[in-house]
């Protein structure tokens, strides 16, 4: 009898005799995390999860990323399916107005030009040592957009997907610290003042139901690698601008987008266990996801000069730094800083038609990258 | 492929590919917002 009963106190500290070092060490992780989300409110909705579900994983014994446990199998059926992320995608696209954007496409190239960080970073993940696709998923972050930055991931280096998405959201979350400095530095204050006047309206109904289907299209056709990255999207926002199906619509951008973000998290947090999560080389990570959003802000707002030269001083090249995916922090960020040196200076629609265009640029991004990939036989 | 031939490769026709197809999406987008033109009152 004894020894049943030593056994079973036995039973209750088992947990404790079986803590790696480096277990409490991510609780605390995760503990940040649910504190940045809880009391700082960056990015709430995924740090909460992602925080609690690293917590979880990270108390020996319990299995939950084994076979069989509950967290292995929401992830085997979401991640690994690459189906959460699409979802998400489609919510995205139904949340979305594209009419700032399409009120002057030429902003589009902004959207482009705030991906170029993805390939810099590619290449310098390369030349520190990182395999070829190693490299890529490592160079998505800079797409500043964590669906596709996981999508990416999960399919070509998988075990990097904890390092990659925590980069990718906790940096999504810090665009308000990181970019304003940047504007700053290369940016004249006499550019920041430009003032780029009024967004009229000029976009037609016809107009907004058939961007989606051209986006479709041809940068399927363009890229189909990527097509379901663009396709979820672009379904999204279709059922949002033809109005046919608000139904759908709303439970995309509520019921849907709200699921998945709970499980998509909780299945990230998942992946970071101690033993895995803890080396140099997510460091690494960490810091090579950081350098990739600095590097789309300072292409982002180049191109935004650039575009001031071109169109004789009508474009503001703060507007260039919203060409990245963090909608709508980023164009938000670009308001704040334009209106510290010109209080009349509205431009909030101009960075969302960037920011916006920033969206499609960084799934475009991704969908070309794949597909060059496919193209180079690597994949 | 060599690391070097990969990164130059993925930095020309990865960067190129995405500016030049967001370039022709503003075109097209451009041609269609003349030819389905915004009208007042349009809801």
């Amino acid at each position: 009898m004894l020894q049943a009963i030593g056994g079973g106190l036995n039973g209750l500290i088992d947990g404790f005799a079986h803590l790696h070092w480096s277990n409490p060490i991510m609780i605390v992780v995760g503990c940040v995390l649910l504190y940045l989300g809880i009391k700082k409110n960056f990015e709430p909705l995924l740090l909460v999860p992602i925080g609690f579900g690293c917590i979880l994983v990270n108390i020996p014994l319990a299995g939950l990323m084994e076979r069989g446990g509950f967290l292995k199998v929401i992830y085997d059926a979401g991640i690994m399916t690459e189906l959460f992320p699409l979802l998400i995608f489609v919510g995205i696209g139904a949340m979305t107005d594209f009419g700032p954007l399409l009120e002057d496409p030429k902003i589009f190239l902004l959207g482009a030009a705030g991906q170029f960080g993805i390939f810099l970073t590619l290449v310098l993940a390369l030349a520190l040592g990182f395999k070829q696709l190693d490299a890529v998923a490592i160079g998505i972050i800079g797409a500043c957009d964590g669906p596709t930055a996981i999508y990416v991931t999960s399919k070509y280096a998988p075990h990097l997907l904890a390092a990659v998405s925590v980069a990718a959201y906790s940096y999504m979350s810090l665009v308000p610290v990181i970019q304003p400095p940047i504007m700053r530095l290369l940016t004249t204050e006499e550019e920041r003042r430009i003032n780029m006047g009024t967004v009229k309206r000029s976009v037609s109904k016809t107009t907004k139901i058939m961007f989606p289907l051209v986006v479709t299209v041809i940068g399927g056709l363009i890229a189909p690698k990527g097509l379901p990255l663009l396709g979820t999207i672009m379904l999204g926002n279709l059922m949002k601008e033809s109005g046919a199906v608000s139904r759908l619509t709303k439970a995309s951008e509520n019921e849907i987008a709200n699921i998945v973000t709970l499980l998509l998290g909780i299945a990230i947090g998942a992946t970071m266990d101690g033993r895995v999560f803890l080396r140099g080389e997510t460091l690494i990570i960490l810091a090579l996801g950081f350098l990739a959003i600095c590097l789309d802000t300072v292409c982002g707002v180049l191109f935004g000069k650039v575009m001031k030269v071109v169109t004789r001083g009508k474009v503001n090249p703060l507007i260039g730094a919203a060409g990245i995916s963090a909608y709508p922090m980023s164009a938000r960020v670009v308001q704040r800083e334009g209106q510290k040196y010109d209080p009349k200076n509205f431009l909030l629609m101009h960075a969302m038609g960037a920011n916006t265009g920033g969206q499609v640029g960084s799934v475009m991004a991704a969908a070309v990258m794949l597909s060059v990939l496919r193209g180079m036989g690597i994949i | 492929m060599d690391n070097w031939t990969f990164g130059i490769t993925m930095i020309v026709v990865g960067m190129g590919g995405t500016l030049l197809t967001l370039w022709i999406l503003s075109l097209i987008m451009s041609l269609l917002k003349m030819l389905f033109p915004y009208q007042e009152g349009e809801e």
